[in-house]
């Protein structure tokens, strides 16, 4: 990256937080992101990606480090000046207030007219299609809808960065999706700049510019969706984003971008070298279930395969999955399309597999 | 709750025993206030009934305890001390009660449960301490015999009750709520105008109301604290008892009786309001 540190409309410069004085919450964050942007901080819980958020949001305070916001440090800002809006997941509705009361709120507070704030509450109601909704009390209305409501809350007053706390994590999984792609288009639309929190991965990779995963307080990965499930940098992004298959073993030879494992069993595999230099260095292999190969007529010539005992044979409707036993392992998955040329194979048949070198990755052990 | 076709002769009795006896306890508890009732309307200067009255007769009735209430200037200045003590010390309590309370619930406060036990200890100290300490305290400080001390007095044993309501109300607060309102730009104050205290409401009315019966009702610090310049009903009441035993004082006690059921009928309502607005919040 060519900027400086603290270039970037958010930036977190090597900011810790720690809650009793001796066990660091978050250690050592750095993250700048652009005007526009969507990030979402993803990571399973206690990673430290909520602290994160609300050290931003001003909830929190960092114990070292400084948190800026458009170039502006605002450690020292109180949460009510910072003019960051949020979406909470339990909503956060105000419920002695009707809908247009609580899109009121944000605006009395900046001492807006009546007949603007009606306009505007009128707007972002539409927004969210809850115009009819203007006069109901929260709790009249399902979650869904007091969703809508808090997001055009949060927009309401026009701020340029918006925050969100695992906004859809009590919806149900159908709305869930629906709600995700309508928070997308407010997000390209309304050109604000989106910091998203969720442990949730598909919905990470979904709607995101760029997604951060956290784990144990340090950020793992920072990449875009298709590079962070494509091209993992280590063994805890691999497994946490989507489902990897995971072989031990110690690095044979490597030539560039290509390498071979041999596991433990003494099988020798084909592997594309990330976290790992030099031969003799004991490697986890990650690979993708639906780029397994069961067909060598696709591979190249020379590719390693391996034998595999078929255990079980799941048919999903547009996939097939199959659990295998390959080099000792019994939670081997591979999936492939439910396709016209595609055989199924039955349990205990015994089958060849392999795949691209550039798929395999051989990550720290 | 009906009893079950499938329960045996035991069940049986007990089912029955167990109703007699909630009947029973009932009777323990309120008879003794129902009875003053009628007694004060008796036509005679004594504390029994009548025969007249036990037959139902007019004759035996009459309202001229409650006219000797209304009248006699002994007891108007008692009923004005009591009006003008308990609301003044109420309002003490309930701003008091209620910022303690909310302070008191910030995880970040140090020491909350030993300045908790503090606050609510004029509930558990016997009166009769509390009250020669406040004497003892009071006089030292020019505050003895004076209507501040009395209602300062009042207010302290009003607040454990408006901490507790308060407290028990700001469990089921939820707190992203205060930094929602934050986070659109509401100062503290706004937040705690417009959004905290109006979902805290019933919690510090029903506070209220108890720290004004405590302060209505209260005999023993008024009698330590005050001087013949505040006397208060109670106080009255108890001098109506040693001195001329009076029917007024029944008449007084059903009035008072009246008032806080009148109160209590407030609270029930308020309590019942302010399940139906949390019934409805999603958890």
């Amino acid at each position: 990256m060519t900027q400086g540190r603290t270039d970037g409309f958010v930036v977190f410069d090597r900011v810790q937080k720690s809650y009793d004085g001796e066990t660091l919450v978050v250690k050592d964050l750095n993250l700048s992101m652009p005007k526009g942007e969507f990030l979402t901080m993803l990571g399973p819980s206690g990673s430290g990606k909520t602290t994160c958020l609300m050290m931003l949001a001003g909830f929190e305070t960092a114990t070292h480090g400084e948190i800026l916001l458009d170039g502006r440090p605002i450690n020292n800002i109180p949460p009510h000046k910072r003019g960051i809006g949020m979406v909470f997941q339990n909503y956060a509705l105000f419920p002695h207030m009707t809908i247009a009361e609580n899109l009121a709120f944000p605006l009395e507070v900046r001492g807006l007219g009546k007949s603007e704030r009606e306009g505007k509450i009128r707007r972002a109601l539409e927004m969210v299609q809850m115009g009819a909704f203007a006069t109901r009390r929260p709790s009249q209305l399902s979650g869904g809808q007091q969703q809508r409501v808090a997001l055009a809350r949060a927009l309401v007053f026009e701020p340029e960065l918006v925050l969100m706390d695992e906004p859809l994590g009590a919806l149900d999984k159908q709305l869930r999706e629906h709600m995700q792609f309508e928070i997308k288009h407010l997000h390209d639309s309304l050109g604000i700049t989106v910091v998203y929190v969720t442990h949730d991965q598909g919905e990470a990779l979904t709607m995101s510019d760029r997604v951060a995963v956290f784990n144990d307080g340090r950020i793992q990965q920072l990449a875009r969706p298709e590079d962070l499930y494509e091209r993992p940098d280590n063994s805890f992004v691999a497994q946490f984003i989507g489902e990897n298959n995971k072989l031990d073993g110690v690095v044979e030879t490597i030539e560039g971008q290509r390498c071979t494992v041999r596991l433990d069993d003494g099988t020798l595999i084909d592997a594309q070298p990330v976290n790992v230099t030099r031969p003799g260095e004991r490697t986890r292999v990650s690979i993708r279930p639906e780029r397994v190969e069961s067909n060598p007529d696709r591979l190249a010539a020379d590719s390693h395969l391996i034998d595999a005992e078929v255990l079980e044979f799941i048919y999903m409707g547009d996939t097939f999955r199959v659990r295998l036993r390959v080099a000792g392992h019994e939670d081997f998955v591979m999936k492939y399309r439910n396709a016209q040329d595609q055989r199924r194979v039955a349990a205990g048949d015994r089958i060849r597999i392999g795949w691209r070198p550039e798929d395999c990755r051989a990550l720290d052990a | 709750m009906a009893l079950p076709s499938y329960a045996s002769p035991l069940q049986r009795v007990w089912h029955y025993t167990f109703r007699v006896l909630c009947g029973l306890i009932f009777f323990f508890l309120i008879f003794p206030i129902l009875v003053i009732v009628p007694l004060s309307f008796n036509a005679q200067d004594f504390f029994t009934f009548t025969r007249e009255m036990l037959a139902l007769d007019p004759a035996g009735f009459s309202l001229k305890h409650y006219r000797d209430f209304f009248t006699n200037p002994d007891w108007q200045l008692a009923t004005r001390n009591s009006l003008t003590i308990a609301p003044v010390a109420t309002l003490l309590s309930v701003s008091l009660g209620t910022l303690a309370a909310i302070g008191l619930s910030q995880s970040h406060v140090p020491f909350r449960r030993a300045i908790m036990a503090i606050l609510i200890s004029p509930m558990i100290v016997p009166l009769i301490i509390s009250a020669a300490g406040m004497y003892f305290f009071f006089s030292a400080i020019g505050l003895q015999g004076t209507f501040w001390g009395v209602v300062l007095a009042h207010a302290i044993l009003g607040i454990p009750f408006v901490i507790i309501t308060v407290t028990a109300t700001l469990v089921g607060f939820d707190r992203s709520l205060t930094r929602a309102a934050a986070s659109m730009g509401a100062g503290p104050l706004r937040t705690f105008w417009k959004v905290q205290l109006p979902l805290i409401l019933p919690g510090v009315i029903s506070g209220g109301l108890f720290a004004f019966i405590t302060s209505f009702d209260e005999v023993v610090v008024v009698i330590f604290v005050g001087s013949a310049a505040q006397q208060t009903l109670p106080w009255q009441m108890f001098i109506g008892l040693r001195e001329q035993i009076s029917p007024t004082i029944l008449a007084v006690a059903t009035l008072m009786v009246a008032l806080s059921i009148l109160l209590l009928a407030t609270l029930e309502m308020l309590r019942r309001r302010n399940e139906r607005l949390r019934g409805l919040t999603p958890a």
